[in-house]
């Protein structure tokens, strides 16, 4: 049990996905503008990152390794990935569509963004067991909600301030994201 | 408002140069440049893809549904990125090594899909391969500047071939604050407010 907790906390603020492994950047910039739509990435990210981090295990387990496939992981990895980001797609749809509209471009975007797969292979990389694997894909996506959703509530103080203009937007955010990484950098040495 | 061959080839590298005015495919970026080197192999890899799938997606834009466009797109990419993984492997083993995690991850390359996506499947072959090129390289040039600024600064070498290169003197006190997480961040943020001042926009 102590390990997983110890694994779990590392995952989320010590090498958060975000701001210490450098994944996921895209929508971290694209999305943190609004609280609503930060939020609304992050469950969705959670939903999709912990769906995706099992299956993949599963897959990488029970078939690629045991079928001497495992150059193809790759492929198999990322198909998985997007046929579920198009089952996530459908159901905010059909049931949220409010979300859905909110989330724009940065749903389907969720393909790609490489905190999701990068996770998978590091679970991979590590030869976590199934449990763990479970906990970390889950303890990643925490951290980059938390990451997210901190940094939407910077971005719109920023709004606020008068920032000067060759600064404006991305340069400013990529500056914050400097300094929040900073935050989370002290927690190194924890673990 | 058909742009000439030259245009396409050069627009990559200045107008919409990667990931400073295309805001896309951050993460390698931040995380491979610690050193010259590594930028400049991650660019090279990524230039592969991005043109080999250009091609390959624009041979096969009329064929393609659009509706599974995406999913097409992805695979064609996937397997490139197969290849530069296994070839890399062969080959330049330290360098892959060093970027470990982000070779795979070139499928997830905002850049690549967008290109693909915005680009390669609506144009011609010709076009889709000057595209990816340019785009290409303008890509490998903003992670050597950015690589080359962290390394000089963050521990006073350049590298190539393996071997650091002493650039500063002996009294120079690394500013290793550009080497960790939080500087690859500001750095970037940096070297966006410098492309503003010098561009038009």
């Amino acid at each position: 049990m102590g390990d997983y907790l110890v694994l779990a906390f590392s995952c989320v603020l010590i090498n958060n996905i975000l701001l210490a492994q450098y994944l996921g950047n895209c929508p971290f910039l694209g999305t943190s503008k609004k609280m609503e739509t930060a939020v609304g990435m992050a469950f969705a990210v959670v939903f999709v990152l912990v769906m995706a981090g099992l299956i993949t295990w599963v897959i990488n387990t029970l078939v690629l390794v045991k079928f001497n496939l495992a150059y193809l992981r790759t492929i198999a990895f990322i198909l998985v990935i997007a046929s579920l980001v198009q089952f996530v797609e459908m159901f905010l749809k059909k049931s949220i569509p409010a979300l859905y509209a909110g989330l724009g471009i940065f749903l389907p975007l969720i393909t790609t963004n490489c905190a999701v797969m990068g996770v998978c292979l590091i679970n991979v990389n590590e030869e976590y067991t199934f449990l763990q694997a479970l906990v970390s894909s889950f303890a990643y996506a925490v951290g980059f909600g938390l990451a997210l959703i901190l940094f939407a509530g910077v971005r719109e103080r920023i709004l606020l301030a008068r920032v000067p203009r060759p600064l404006q937007d991305t340069s400013i955010a990529l500056v914050t994201a400097g300094i929040l990484s900073l935050t989370f950098f002290a927690f190194r040495g924890w673990v | 408002m058909a742009k000439t061959l030259t245009q396409e080839f050069v627009k990559g590298l200045w107008d919409e140069i990667p990931p400073f005015r295309l805001v896309l495919g951050l993460c390698p970026v931040l995380a491979v440049t610690k050193t010259v080197e590594n930028g400049i192999g991650m660019g090279v890899a990524t230039t592969f893809v991005l043109v080999c799938s250009n091609i390959l997606v624009s041979m096969l834009r009329k064929v393609i549904p659009s509706k599974v466009r995406i999913a097409c797109f992805i695979i064609i990419i996937a397997t490139f990125v197969t290849v530069v993984e296994l070839v890399m492997q062969a080959f330049a083993y330290p360098l892959f090594l060093k970027l470990g995690i982000f070779i795979p991850l070139i499928v997830v390359n905002c850049i690549v899909l967008g290109r693909a996506e915005a680009f390669a499947s609506k144009n011609n072959l010709l076009r889709s391969i000057l595209d990816g090129m340019g785009i290409g390289i303008g890509f490998t040039l903003s992670l050597a500047a950015l690589g080359a600024v962290r390394e000089l600064l963050g521990s006073g070498t350049l590298t190539f071939w393996e071997t650091p290169i002493q650039i500063m003197g002996p009294s120079f006190q690394p500013f290793t604050f550009l080497i960790e997480a939080p500087g690859a961040f500001v750095a970037l943020g940096l070297m966006l407010c410098i492309m503003n001042l010098l561009g038009k926009k």
